[in-house]
């Protein structure tokens, strides 16, 4: 077991000190969620936001960009030709995709830290009223979305018109894990916010993640292998 | 399979041509007349979706596993008829639901997750055509995962209490409407068995013949 996570933590530290010297996937995925939050200020904002409009802006802004990032951090790999040095490793498969989930989830989050207070602000949306729960739809979230993500984004690495084709394949089979999160925001953005109902999504989200993670583990050694 | 097929098809020409006259004759439902009668080519069509997306999931697993090509042309014809049923579901539902409910279309779970499901098939025949090289493997890593969703489309509606029929109407149907329903499920899975012979023996001689053209350019 020690050697599975020593594998985890060398794949993820090498994404990690790749990103924290290039800064290349953080600075573009964080301005494009910029430009995505002013898209969505425009449609809709007028007064003020629409009804529960920010908890919708807020998840459809993680999952744009997330499909950008996943797509650039394998980007990275295949144009290095390093994919297929990180499969001949003698390691197991599912350690190194564990290793590379760390690393996107590491990013997403620090865009998360950048664009929450400002949807928030933008938005006058209370997301800070319950700093709990909130992080729990954003963590629980995020692993359903990115467990996913990093496995499909692996497995379009080497397929034609990959670009096209993961949010194609993404969507579709995140959006379980969407509704569960973004009714869960806008249960706690509610003006009579429903906490049991936030609790409910969350429990949600956690089993999605459950089924989703373990599904993954078990496809990427057959899909991987050549 | 070969000789069954005229054999199958045949059923299921019979019973299209005679369902008609069945459905007919059912009674009609208290409040909602004659439309109510669309029932009969809604339902079967939408369950063998259901059904077919989990048979394409459990065959793509098996083809992971064993990596034998059968497997994989079987997952591929399911996923084809996955998209074909789920089509005619997609185009009878809304027919029945204008006159019933009033609406085309509303987003309640059971409607969502069909229509998610219906699209995980349609990306999947998407990654098939355009993914290139290697893309039977990754379309059978998607396929489990379509396979995943499935019990919580039919769980969904249970749990979450809409305006679509629980899913236990159907054992509790009267004799009148349970007869002509069932009879219309066998012409449809009669269907759905010969299209997927069919489609799969394609698949086999299209192999055959890639196999002798190998051999003739040696």
């Amino acid at each position: 077991m020690s050697a599975f996570w020593r594998v985890v933590w060398i794949v993820a530290r090498k994404d990690l000190a790749i990103e924290a010297r290039s800064r290349e996937l953080i600075n573009t995925t964080v301005f494009f969620a910029l430009s995505c939050v002013i898209i969505f200020a425009v449609s809709f904002v007028r007064e003020r936001a629409l009804g529960d409009a920010a908890a919708g802006i807020l998840w459809v802004v993680i999952a744009f960009s997330g499909t950008l990032a996943l797509g650039r951090t394998f980007e990275r790999e295949r144009y290095a030709d390093t994919l297929r040095a990180l499969l001949l490793a003698p390691s197991a498969r599912p350690a190194i995709y564990v290793g590379k989930l760390i690393g996107i989830l590491g990013l997403l989050f620090t865009t998360e830290i950048i664009v929450v207070p400002l949807v928030a602000l933008l938005f006058q949306a209370r997301l800070f009223a319950y700093p709990v729960l909130m992080s729990a739809l954003l963590i629980f979230g995020t692993i359903g979305f990115s467990c996913v993500g990093t496995l499909f984004a692996a497995m379009l690495a080497r397929a034609r018109s990959r670009d096209v084709l993961l949010p194609i394949l993404l969507y579709p089979v995140t959006i379980p894990v969407m509704i569960a999160s973004v009714r869960g925001t806008g249960a706690l953005l509610d003006a009579a916010p429903q906490l049991d109902m936030a609790r409910l999504w969350i429990m949600l989200l956690v089993s999605f993640d459950v089924v989703f993670l373990t599904l993954s583990l078990w496809t990427f050694e057959p899909v991987m292998t050549e | 399979m070969r000789k069954a097929f005229p054999l199958l098809l045949g059923a299921a020409g019979l019973i299209f041509l005679t369902a008609p006259v069945v459905i007919a004759r059912a009674p009609f439902e208290s409040t909602m007349g004659l439309v109510q009668k669309i029932f009969y080519f809604h339902m079967p069509p939408a369950m063998l979706m259901l059904l077919s997306a989990f048979f394409c999931g459990v065959m793509s697993a098996i083809y992971l596993v064993k990596r034998r090509a059968q497997y994989d042309w079987i997952a591929h014809a399911a996923a084809e008829l996955t998209v074909v049923f789920g089509a005619i579901a997609m185009v009878t539902g809304p027919l029945w639901a204008r006159k019933a409910w009033g609406v085309w279309w509303v987003w309640d779970p059971r409607l969502t997750m069909s229509l998610l499901m219906w699209m995980i098939f349609v990306s999947y025949l998407l990654l098939r055509r355009y993914g290139g090289y290697g893309s039977e493997t990754l379309a059978a890593g998607l396929a489990v995962f379509g396979m995943a969703t499935s019990p919580f489309v039919y769980i969904s509606v249970n749990i979450w209490r809409t305006i679509h029929p629980l899913t236990t109407v159907v054992p509790t149907l009267p004799v009148d409407f349970a007869v002509p329903l069932w009879y219309a499920f066998a012409g449809f899975l009669l269907l759905y068995i010969s299209l997927l012979t069919l489609r799969v023996r394609l698949e086999e001689q299209r192999a055959a013949v890639d196999l002798l053209y190998l051999e003739s350019e040696e």
